[in-house]
């Protein structure tokens, strides 16, 4: 047994080359063969990588699809993101609770089932959502959560559990999923028709930097939320000294309300893939890298056969469309469970099999980037406007949008609308506009741009979609009338605290202490003077933070403390007697009473 | 050899050398910029983000950024003071931190730094999380309730040490510093002459039965503030 034990796992190492960078690759295999990475895999491990125990120790305690402790045969992990709540995932809850005997964070005694809460799985279209395994279950019931344990006892497969396909490419054998597209509105560049290989092919008639002026004529921006000028970013990583450079592509959509990539990557994968291989031609790279978030592992098998088809037709691997020199192929890197590896050098320390701790910049990842080589990450979506803006021109794209932002935008949009799912609209349509479309008239908060973005509300429904005004990564969540935006910024703050990486201070603790306050308000128990406590901290964890989640980590807070100061008035009071009303002298005492076994007499009820 | 570049911090010109970061700057100019997980012997690490200054209006950490030349740097602000207020406070609330009975009291960077900053009490409400304290090592002594997630200690042991004795595990609030055994840090191949032990800036890693050969009154920060020694080279520099 202990002798098997040591065997499959080193051949877990070998099979991944004994390399320490590929360590992400080399735990999840672990933890899916044992349920596990126990203290003694670690030791393995560690001897077989010629690494440290604590390192891989390290990595295991980062990832929330990782554990050293045992988990379940099969893994319920049901999706606790705010429209999740609003769409009734209680009810779902306490369904699987009551079947399996269990509550959320434990295993059942006989080693099958392990119950979790998890953050957004990019289902919100189609919530309550979760995962078993690696299997996508949606518009959940208390009904079908009891069907789903049901089966599973019976059958012992995970695989049993589909039998409603979905539409599109969710219903290839190879995804075999009962995920809806929900792809409402079809633009012309990310949903239009294309013909794989004929954008590459235009490419390779051009000068690698002809190709880089183009996506600079184009005035193409990242997709992701950031907006850098993509032409730009090309530029850096290509002039970079060192003839090794790298393309990744950022598959990492993990902000709460964000579900427009798994979209692209269900039905536009080609379309993306051609992205990347532009990207290569441009900048100079060989190596690809596709890094998949943990929750789409579903879409793995289906992305690495339209892969293996584009290398069958040379449109990866050695001389591309037969163009000597041009050798460009792409690994995917499945994540596992950590919202911010989306954070471009967290993505690249993640790709190195490190935990995913952003880096210090400079240098920049254009500069130093994947295993110190230059690196540009680019969006999914900035990939697939690439491959467009190749085939069909920069300026047919540069018409679109705005000045400052050229093209469409893919948006995720759900919570308290009839027609929630994907939109791909041109820059510069506005709140209002983008609000009729998905049904959502009665909306009295939109949070643009996901946590990480504002909270709006009526006063800027007017206002445009696109950089300069109300820029997105993409996610849209609205609101109605009966919801409270403390609350809502609250389920932010959670999400936020769970996913800090914890490297830098007003990030780690910050947040933490914000989420407090924040609840102290909501339990009405807040004065005047916590709104200025929650905008100065606020502040110093925006200043002071080392990365973009640290740095927009507060904008919950502050922009529900902006744009709906009312509902915090309301709640907040002045302090009359001043005692402060966060003190409760019983709950202070209440160690001591215990310890003592008898009651203050001073402080009785 | 080395480029010479000019760039001022609080309007004062300084003039480094290129592949210099501000602080390593600013500390041979004599100007002293608060910090914590910095230290001169290790290599930038960045997590504190006490020693945030504003470079041409941006946020950066001074330990972090490299200089540039004509760069417009600012430190001594009231803004500034109160944001690093603000960061040595959450480490105090974060942590237990008992500066009147511990051993590290008037050696504590964190504890000096709190007195020059003017922090009072902190404003913000202690967590009073659990944490581990690890007495297994004949000769060390380690209180996780008064670790500051620095990573001095890890970077020393990897770097100055040759060796790899410690390392953060998990994330958040839930981060923590951990040890390369199954067991404790006596199991570790750590020594009390590592410059892991010496370099903690609290009271996190101490050496047993050393606490009080100095005696409080007469310890490093006791009669001066810390950065004073950085601040007597300004003198020398002018």
């Amino acid at each position: 047994m202990t002798e098997n034990f040591e065997k499959a796992i080193r051949e877990i190492c070998s099979g991944n080359a004994d390399d320490r960078t590929r360590m992400i690759d080399i735990v999840r295999e672990v933890q899916q063969l044992f349920g596990q990475i126990s203290g003694s895999a670690m030791d393995i491990i560690a001897d077989a990588v010629n690494s440290h125990r604590v390192e891989v120790e390290s990595v295991v305690s980062f990832y929330s699809f990782l554990s050293e402790k045992p988990k379940g045969k099969f893994v319920i992990r049901l999706c606790n993101d705010v429209i999740d709540k609003m769409q009734g995932v209680g009810k779902v809850a306490k369904a699987f609770q009551e079947e399996l005997g269990i509550n959320f964070g434990e295993s059942t005694p006989d080693g099958k089932f392990t119950l979790e809460w998890t953050p957004c799985i990019g289902m919100c279209d189609q919530a309550p959502a979760a995962l078993v395994n690696d299997k996508m279950m949606t518009r959940l019931s208390s009904d079908s959560a009891r069907e789903i344990v049901k089966s599973l006892k019976e059958n012992e497969d995970e695989y049993r559990l589909i039998h409603m396909l979905g539409d599109g490419n969710n219903a290839n054998p190879l995804v075999n999923s009962m995920v809806s597209n929900n792809i409402r509105e079809k633009g012309p560049v990310i949903f239009a028709k294309f013909e794989a290989g004929k954008a590459i092919h235009k490419a390779l008639s051009m000068s690698p930097v002809e190709v880089i002026r183009d996506i600079k004529t184009a005035r193409l921006r990242g997709r992701g939320g950031a907006g850098f000028p993509t032409g730009m970013k090309w530029e850096f990583t290509r002039g970079a000294e060192g003839d090794n450079k790298v393309v990744i592509c950022n598959a990492d959509e993990g902000e709460p309300g964000t579900f427009k990539d798994r979209t692209i990557l269900t039905e536009k994968p080609d379309l993306m893939f051609e992205g990347m291989a532009i990207a290569g031609y441009a900048i100079g790279a060989k190596t690809g890298v596709l890094y998949l978030r943990g929750e789409y592992a579903y879409l793995r098998p289906f992305l690495e056969n339209v892969l293996a088809d584009r290398r069958n037709k040379k449109l990866l691997g050695i001389s591309i469309l037969g163009k000597t020199g041009f050798d460009f192929d792409i690994r995917i890197q499945m994540g596992a469970g950590a919202y911010i590896c989306g954070e471009e050098t967290a993505l690249i320390s993640s790709c190195e099999g490190l935990r995913g701790d952003p880096k210090n910049r400079p240098p920049f990842p254009a500069q130093k980037g994947y295993l110190t080589l230059p690196t540009s990450v680019n969006n999914v979506e900035t990939f697939c406007c690439v491959a467009q803006i190749l085939d069909k021109g920069a300026g047919w794209f540069a018409e679109m949008g705005s000045t400052g932002s050229t093209g469409t935008k893919l948006l995720s949009i759900s919570g308290d609308c009839t027609r929630p799912g994907v939109y791909e609209l041109p820059f510069g349509t506005t709140v209002a506009e983008m609000l009729v479309k998905a049904g959502a008239e009665d909306a009295y908060a939109v949070q643009m741009g996901g946590p990480s973005g504002q909270l709006i509300g009526e006063a800027d429904f007017h206002r445009k979609i696109c950089y300069d005004d109300v820029a997105t990564g993409g996610a849209v969540m609205v609101f109605n009338n009966d919801r409270n935006p403390l609350e809502i910024a609250h389920e932010f703050m959670e999400f936020f605290c769970e996913e800090s990486c914890g490297y830098c201070t007003p990030c780690r603790v910050g947040n933490e202490l914000l989420k407090e306050r924040l609840q102290v308000i909501i339990n009405g128990k807040g004065t005047p003077d916590d709104l200025d406590y929650l905008e100065q901290l606020g502040k110093t964890i925006s200043v002071a933070s080392r990365c973009g989640l640290g740095q927009t980590s507060a904008n919950p807070v502050l922009t529900s403390l902006k744009n709906f100061r009312g509902d915090y008035e309301k709640l907040v009071k002045e302090n009359k007697d001043g005692m402060q009303r966060t003190f409760d002298i019983h709950k202070a005492l209440a160690t001591g009473e215990d310890l003592q076994g008898r009651k203050s007499v001073i402080y009785a009820e | 050899m080395s480029e010479k570049i000019k760039f001022t911090i609080d309007g004062v010109e300084i003039e480094a050398t290129a592949g210099q970061t501000i602080m390593q700057a600013a500390d041979e100019a004599g100007i002293y910029i608060p910090r914590l997980c910095a230290h001169k012997d290790l290599l930038p690490f960045g997590s504190c983000r006490v020693c945030t200054v504003m470079v041409n209006d941006r946020p950066q950490a001074a330990c972090t950024q490299p200089v540039s030349p004509g760069m417009n740097v600012e430190s001594e602000t009231e803004e500034l003071r109160q944001i690093r207020v603000n960061l040595v406070e959450m480490l105090f609330v974060e942590g237990n931190h008992y500066c009147p009975f511990c051993e590290k009291s008037g050696n504590c960077e964190l504890q000096a730094l709190g007195y020059r900053l003017g922090m009072l009490a902190p404003k913000y409400p202690y967590m009073f999380n659990k944490h581990d304290i690890d007495a297994s090592h004949p000769d060390i002594y380690i209180d996780h309730n008064r670790c500051i997630l620095c990573a001095r200690c890890i970077r020393s042991s990897k770097e100055l040490d040759g060796k790899n004795v410690f390392q953060f595990v998990g994330r958040g609030i839930h981060k923590r510093v951990a040890f390369n055994s199954d067991t404790d840090l006596a199991a570790t191949d750590v020594s009390v002459t590592d410059k892991a032990i010496e370099n903690c800036p609290v009271g996190a890693i101490l050496k047993k039965r050393t606490a009080y050969a100095v005696p409080i009154g007469k310890r490093k920060y006791d009669s001066q503030p810390i950065g004073s020694d950085i601040e007597a080279l300004r003198a020398e520099v002018k």
